[in-house]
């Protein structure tokens, strides 16, 4: 039937399905539940909770002994120094995040711009050999970056791209065009041919049939597969502090971790700068939860 | 309009799967032309083929005039109707039916003239606002159809377009199309397996079988005169009986002894096999006159019929079917003779009509 991939691949009502007999046994093993999850959550969300607060907190109360947890004053200080150096001009760690967004940014785009093309024509075409491309192309994920790192950094500094954003943003880009490929792949495989084929005998080109109908389908995989690109770009470590150097270049992960190894560390700056670090992927993963669910059960959710 | 010439026409699949052997077509125009054949035989490869959505390995297409080998879909000037509608998601009816025409750059005056016409042809009226995910599945069939008339293409094709619905409005909507197709006068390819729609739509009839064009012919000579053993076995429910056969003081007779009239020019070097319609045959009292002794296996009441299945001492036992009043209970000992005319005889080797 004519269901908008949106439609399709929405893992749908996600409530329990149990019959509410079982749901209802016991009292006490609700209790014990939650009792466990409240735990869990504790454990897992207290270094979040503890990032927030030392954020928050004036130097002398981030180094109490005994630790405060409610009594200290709140100051956006941090905050502050992490764009604003004392002089009133923008700090170096601001440069950074500016490079992180730049270098996530365009590659994303990139790799969007390249892979969804390339997973359109292997999911419509007979190509040669496709699996063995297809295997080919997902191998070169195979390998985590350290592995790599080191022939790229020499690579990297005989073509003069070493301590630059544009080799940053080839290497992410090369990262995630196998990644946007084999996801796209499985959303153009659940947009069905004949809308191609229909628009095509109403007079388009492949290439406007695509444009006009698959496309526009396939805008909330590719926002997913997108995202997903932005966080591994953003998130990146690795290269951006192997293939990086100077401050003008250097992204904020490095930019970050940099700050901590002095012979004293700001602690409130360091946990300032990490939150305003998460808040972009947590929105943009917020923005997108839906599809995000969708491609990640992608292939387990059937019409 | 136009009529559709195909010739030698062969598809093999990259992955080396051939689709479709060898294909002679010889459409006219202002025809409804069927092809049918079991599922695999290649009917919606040779569809895609003459619509230009598929390349062919070798052969030519002409659609009218023109040789249109070398032309994309949207130079063909065809419309096709999918087994899956294919009506465009994100578009309501209106739009679905004015795409094609805006493609075509119409002014829009004229767009909506021909997107009411198609409407009022397809009775689309209180529809043309809602999305296709709002649509049920006859209605969304009524709008693909609409949206291939709009255009008023040189031909239609349709590929088994009516799967999808339940049987009381497949009826429905085969009435339809028939009446829509004689009224417009277009050419229509129509590929189905189900026999029955192939029957009571096509003026005439292509059967594949692997790629191949078993028998071309009107519905009255594809049931009378089945080209093969493929197509005898193939069309009618149940198919044809096939006997084999051998000629005795002139008159064809199976090994049980049943005697059935041969045709005129029989070739009598070779084993031959008879198809035999359910219907040609009768079961009888034992020891009728002209009958040979058998058994009754099974019944089957269809309703207004019964399917009845004789042992006979051959081979293979036969289908016979009978009126209701005439009733026999299973393993009753009865009376088996032919009753229609000289059957259609095949060649047992090259399971081609011989006679
Ligand atoms: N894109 C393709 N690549 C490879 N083989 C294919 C392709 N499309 C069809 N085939 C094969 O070609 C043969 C004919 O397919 P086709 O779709 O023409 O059959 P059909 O007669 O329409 O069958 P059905 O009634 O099931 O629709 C089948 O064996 C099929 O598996
Ligand atoms: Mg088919």
């Amino acid at each position: 039937m004519a269901v908008s991939v949106d439609e399709a691949v929405s893992p749908g009502p996600v409530r329990d399905r149990r019959p509410p007999r079982r749901r209802s046994g016991g009292r006490g093993r609700v209790v014990i539940e939650v009792a466990v999850l409240a735990v869990l959550a504790a454990v897992m969300l207290f270094p979040v909770l503890w990032m927030i607060e030392t954020s928050i907190k004036e130097n002398r109360d981030v180094y109490a002994i005994p630790a405060k947890f409610f009594d200290f004053t709140v100051t956006l200080d941090h905050f502050k120094d992490v764009f604003v150096d004392s002089g009133g001009g923008p700090t170096t760690l601001s440069g950074s995040f500016l490079n992180s967004v730049i270098v996530a940014g365009v590659s994303t785009v990139l790799a969007t711009v390249l892979g969804v093309p390339a997973a359109w024509a292997y999911s419509r075409f007979s190509v040669k050999a496709k699996k063995d491309q297809l295997f080919f192309i997902l191998s070169t994920r195979f390998m985590p970056p350290v592995v790599v790192v080191i022939p790229i950094f020499l690579m990297y500094r005989q073509v003069g791209l070493f301590d630059t954003k544009l080799g940053l943003i080839l290497i992410y880009t090369a990262f995630n065009v196998p990644f946007t490929i084999w996801m796209m792949k499985g959303f153009v495989d659940e947009v069905p041919a004949e809308y191609e084929d229909a628009a095509m005998l109403d007079g388009y080109t492949r290439l406007q049939a695509f444009w006009k109908f698959t496309l526009p389908l396939l805008l909330p995989g590719i926002a997913a597969t997108a995202v997903f690109a932005l966080i591994f770009s953003w998130n990146e470590f690795v290269f951006a502090i192997f293939l990086t150097s100077s401050d003008a270049v250097r992204t904020a992960p490095p930019a970050i971790a940099g700050l901590i190894g002095g012979t004293t560390v700001d602690w409130g700056l360091v946990a300032a700068a990490s939150i305003v670090f998460a808040l972009p992927v947590l929105v943009f993963s917020y923005l997108v939860r839906k599809h995000l669910v969708a491609g990640v059960t992608l292939g387990a959710v059937r019409r | 309009m136009a009529g559709i010439e195909v010739t030698t026409l062969h598809k093999r699949y990259p992955d080396g799967t051939v689709a479709v052997e060898h294909v002679d077509l010889s459409i006219g125009d202002g025809e409804l032309f069927v092809m049918l054949g079991p599922s695999g035989c290649g009917k919606t490869t040779t569809l895609r083929a003459i619509a230009g959505l598929e390349r062919q390995t070798s052969g030519d297409i002409r659609i009218g005039d023109t040789l249109v080998n070398d032309l994309p879909p949207a130079e063909r000037d065809i419309a096709m109707v999918f087994q899956f509608y294919a009506l465009y998601p994100h578009l309501r009816t209106r739009d679905n039916l004015a795409f094609p025409l805006r493609a075509e750059g119409l002014p829009k005056a004229e767009v909506e003239e021909r997107v009411a016409e198609a409407a009022r042809l397809m009775r689309l009226g209180p529809l043309l606002d809602r999305r296709p995910h709002r649509l049920s599945g006859g209605e969304q069939q009524r709008v693909a159809l609409a949206r291939a008339l709009v255009r008023r293409p040189r031909a239609f094709l349709m590929d088994e377009p009516l799967t999808n619905l339940d049987a009381e409005l497949r009826a429905d909507m085969r009435t339809e199309i028939k009446h829509l197709q004689g009224e417009l006068g277009t050419t229509m390819v129509y590929v189905t397996h189900d026999q029955v729609e192939a029957m009571s739509l096509g003026h005439r009839i292509a059967i594949l079988n692997k790629g191949r064009v078993e028998q071309i012919g009107t519905p009255l000579e594809v049931y009378d005169r089945p080209a093969s053993l493929f197509c005898a076995a193939f069309i009618g429910s149940p198919p044809m009986n096939l006997i084999e056969v051998e000629l005795a003081d002139g008159k064809l007779r199976s090994k049980s002894g049943l005697a059935l009239t041969p045709p005129p020019n029989l070739p009598l070097d070779r084993s031959l096999i008879a198809g035999v319609r359910p219907e040609a045959l009768e079961v009888t009292e034992p020891g009728a006159d002209g009958s040979v002794p058998g058994r009754v296996v099974s019944a089957e009441w269809l309703g207004d019929e019964i399917i009845y299945v004789v042992d006979h001492g051959d081979q293979r036992d036969v289908r016979v079917r009978m009126p209701l009043n005439v009733r026999f209970a299973a393993d009753a000992p009865v009376g088996l003779r032919h009753t229609g005319g000289p059957p259609p005889v095949y060649d047992a080797n090259t399971e081609e009509l011989v006679a």
